[in-house]
């Protein structure tokens, strides 16, 4: 091996040495990115993401503005008579199920992806994102909860705007650069929220839908199309 | 044309043991299962390239017990490292002529 490189080297540097150099670079280059980035994250997670998060944020809109507030709320509210909820509790149970369609919608994307191109799904890599994500999610999510302990529960479009941007932000240096970018735009759209409070539940329908269709689109034609 | 052989190190010129050593470049330190699945290898085959470069001194193993597993990981050492970049410059080298 070493005999035939220098051989070609002392010679003519020729064509098929020069290409072999070069696979060798972009072999170099393919596994250190696979072992430190998580390339399994699948564009379309961030479509479905924010396609649940706008059906979310139409069932509260539609529930307050058409349906009217004062109709929702109280114990003979018409949250109470369909779901047998109170209106508080009626957007907790919509936003946790906004949160857990969309993991688990990413989850099976990023399995497939990662089964396709014959990564596994959990390795150390994958723990390391996880726990880079959880842990600004998780602080967020019990902030939230003592949020409404306290009868604040208006402040919860910017806090979980805000969280997530910061997880976001958190778990970007082991995926794509986008999610530097997206975590960056959820924290600045949170912050305007805690500005503009009483406009919480729309820059929490810019936040989590728009922006993540946005982006999810984006990514998918980035990195899925021109592979597949 | 002169160029410099003597930096492209031998060690490296086996695909196997270029790949360990990437990815030993960017994570602090890699486990066994890990690696094997990155580099697409058998058990074997990867013991063997890891023990060569061991042997050069370039990698370190580290075995421990996660529970009563067998845990073991690599990382690379400092000379490791410098080789690997030395080596780097001189691959680059010869590309651009």
């Amino acid at each position: 091996m070493n005999f035939k490189i220098s051989f070609a080297i002392q010679s003519t540097f020729n064509m098929s040495n020069s290409n072999h150099n070069l696979n060798d670079l972009a072999h170099i280059r393919q596994l250190m990115e696979r072992s430190t980035k998580f390339v399994s994250l699948s564009g379309l997670s961030g479509v479905f993401a924010g396609t649940y998060a706008l059906l979310g944020a139409f069932g509260v809109w539609f529930f307050i503005n058409v349906v009217g507030i004062t109709r929702c709320i109280g114990e003979d509210g018409v949250a109470m008579k369909l779901f047998g909820l109170k209106f508080q509790e009626f957007c907790f149970v919509d936003a946790l199920l906004v949160l857990f369609l969309s993991l688990s919608t990413s989850f099976w994307l990023s399995y497939r992806k990662a089964k396709k191109s014959g990564d596994s799904i959990w390795n150390s890599l994958t723990k390391r994102v996880f726990i880079n994500m959880m842990v600004p999610l998780t602080t967020g999510g019990i902030f939230c909860l003592l949020l409404i302990y306290h009868g604040q529960s208006i402040f919860i479009a910017p806090a979980t705007l805000i969280f997530y941007g910061l997880a976001l932000v958190n778990v970007s240096k082991y995926t794509y650069n986008d999610i530097f970018q997206l975590g960056i735009i959820e924290i600045l759209i949170g912050l305007l929220a805690m500005f503009f409070l009483a406009n919480g539940l729309l820059f929490w329908t810019i936040g989590f839908g728009l922006m993540h269709i946005i982006y999810g689109i984006g990514m998918y034609f980035k990195y899925e199309r021109k592979q597949a | 044309m002169k160029i410099d052989i003597d930096n492209l190190n031998k060690a490296f010129e086996n695909r196997i043991r270029l790949g360990i050593m990437s990815v030993l470049m960017v994570n602090d330190k890699v486990d066994f299962n890990t690696m094997k699945e990155l580099l697409n290898l058998t058990d074997g085959n990867l013991a063997s390239h890891i023990t060569g470069l061991e042997k050069q001194g370039y990698i370190a193993i580290n075995k421990q017990f996660v529970g009563k597993k067998p845990n073991t990981t690599f990382e690379a050492t400092l000379d490791g490292k410098t080789a690997f970049k030395a080596h780097l410059d001189a691959l680059e080298k010869l590309i651009k002529g």
